[in-house]
């Protein structure tokens, strides 16, 4: 019998697979598919303070072994979400959440991440650090550690639960943020957040995003995600939690190995609505295969 | 909604760049005609939504044009080839609409789903009638099809360059009618929303992640706030479409 269980902050969850924000909406849209309490967790859809549409569209670019999306942060607002989305999610979902809250400004973030915290569905908050700051030229607070400093440091001050900030990798040195965010007080990071990429389209000689740019990610980042993840497990303290591009249980294994605590799987979800069910049930075949006992003993294990 | 290992059972060349494609299995269920299902294709990574035209308890027929590589590898489907598909999707056409006199008017390679709700309209005792609009007569797909199942003078063709049928936009031959069901490019149905006054119906197409509701890129603004193309759609209220 091997054990898949993992301790993330305080959260004892059944196995490290979380299916990753903005992949998994608020957990309704996969109940044709299983039944969402099989999963460690889950991270629900980035929530702002205002309602947002998010861009135009063409919102979504195929590529190869991945695609690109630029959906613009698209949910009601975080009071819907807690009058309609959340209650409706506990219906279904047995289990503590984890709550990705996005913001433009500091004041957003705390504002958002204290409303979600008193939510008592949610577990583990998730700040996601790649949104623009307005009052910083639009620049992302995710690329600039004075920044990131700032957001995690102003919410963990506000959030009586664990905070967990989510990384861009679209940074000189991904370490660098992580070191400011555990500095700033962060119980976990998670990483790596969606490449910045574009597609033309040969017939329009035009980007195939309506904003141009969007966020790449699916399989071929995977590598991309590993070293950010080995890389950070190198400088920080903290649980990672890694994601980026994971689709097999083979691919849960080698993230544990470079430092994840827990594993977050996002593009794999849309092209096979069963790749999170597929990953728990194949997952102790794997760890018997390769003789594991433990994933927890695992994690970091490439590093020693 | 379930992932079907489908098998191809025929695929044939409509015209130079349309195909219509069998693909047999069982569990295929769909609720309404004008769903959608969203086929794997080996070698790419999403998903491509492709329009049910019709279905049985076992078979399932798409018509679609090669527009780039994904249909373009479908395409090359063989009979006996085994398909990973997505389905069913999509809420469908409403075929309940109060009215007894149904309009059907469609646009190019937005044809397909029309017919599947032509038969369902028939079965419900409605009068239908059908528009169906090409660029020009090499285009034309799926006219016999209609005219045999809705019979020759109920279906009127017509094409941009007057090469066959009538010359002229669909809209220059819309009919009287209780409800109308449209399909087709988003200029078209916009011409159409705005020429007739009756209860409408219109499927959109949208590049799409998921295909199910999940991921939110397909997302349109409505009068009654987001709506995404793929779960709350493909087929819309005409009333609620923003154009």
């Amino acid at each position: 019998m091997v054990d898949l269980s993992v301790k993330l902050c305080n959260l004892s969850l059944d196995n490290p697979v979380i299916p990753a924000s903005g992949t998994f909406g608020y957990g309704r849209e996969y109940l044709d598919f299983y039944d969402p309490n099989i999963l460690g967790s889950f991270s629900f859809k980035g929530t702002t303070k205002e309602l947002r549409f998010g861009n135009p569209a063409p919102r979504i670019a195929d590529c190869t072994a991945g695609m690109i999306n630029s959906v613009g942060l698209q949910n009601p607002g975080v009071e819907e979400v807690l009058r309609t989305e959340l209650p409706e999610m506990k219906k279904v979902f047995k289990k503590k959440v984890i709550a990705n809250v996005c913001g433009f400004s500091v004041e957003e973030y705390v504002y958002v991440a204290e409303k979600l915290c008193a939510d008592e569905s949610v577990g583990i908050i998730e700040l996601n650090i790649s949104c623009p700051n307005v009052h910083n030229g639009g620049m992302s607070f995710g690329t600039d550690a004075k920044c990131a400093y700032e957001v995690t440091y102003a919410v963990k001050k506000s959030v009586t639960k664990p905070l967990m900030v989510k990384l861009s990798p679209n940074v000189t040195d991904i370490t660098v943020i992580a070191k400011a965010c555990e500095d700033a007080g962060a119980d976990a990071v998670s990483l790596i957040n969606t490449l910045l990429g574009m597609r033309i389209d040969l017939k329009t000689k035009k980007p195939v995003i309506y904003n141009k740019t969007g966020g790449f990610s699916g399989p071929a980042v995977f590598p991309v995600a590993l070293q950010a993840v080995y890389r950070t497990y190198e400088k920080v303290n903290i649980p990672i939690v890694g994601m980026g591009g994971v689709s097999s249980a083979e691919d849960v294994i080698e993230m544990m190995l470079v430092g994840a605590t827990a594993v977050q799987i996002g593009t794999a979800n849309l092209k096979n609505p069963y790749a999170c069910k597929e990953i728990i049930d194949l997952l102790p075949a794997v760890m018997e295969k390769y003789r594991i006992k433990s994933l927890k003993e695992i994690i970091g294990g490439a590093h020693r | 909604m379930q992932t079907l290992m489908l098998t191809v059972k025929s695929n044939e060349r409509l015209n130079h760049d349309t195909f219509s494609l069998v693909l047999e299995g069982d569990n295929l269920t769909f609720s309404a005609p004008g769903q959608f299902v969203n086929v794997d294709i080996p070698g790419l990574y999403l998903r491509r939504p492709i329009s049910v035209c019709q279905s049985t308890d076992t078979t399932v027929r798409l018509v679609f044009k090669v527009v780039g590589k994904g249909t373009a590898l479908m395409a090359g489907y063989k009979q006996g080839d085994v398909v990973d598909v997505l389905s069913p999707l999509g809420n469908g056409f409403d075929v309940n609409a109060e009215g007894k006199k149904a309009l059907l008017v469609g646009g190019g390679v937005g044809t397909p789903p029309l017919l599947g709700l032509a038969e369902e309209l028939l079965k419900k005792g409605k009068e239908v009638k059908a528009v169906l609009g090409f660029n020009t007569a090499s285009d034309i797909i799926l006219e016999k099809d209609f005219r045999s199942l809705l019979g020759e003078g109920n279906v009127t063709v017509t094409t941009m360059d007057g090469s066959a049928g009538k010359k002229g936009l669909v809209t220059d031959a819309l009919e009287e009618c209780d409800v109308l069901y449209s399909c087709g490019p988003l200029p078209m149905m916009k011409a159409v929303a705005q020429k007739v006054k009756c209860k409408c119906y219109f499927s959109l197409e949208s590049r799409m992640g998921c295909g199910f509701g999940a991921c939110m890129g397909c997302s349109i603004q409505t009068a009654n706030g987001a709506k995404r193309v793929c779960k709350d759609g493909p087929v819309f209220d005409g009333e609620v479409l923003i154009w």
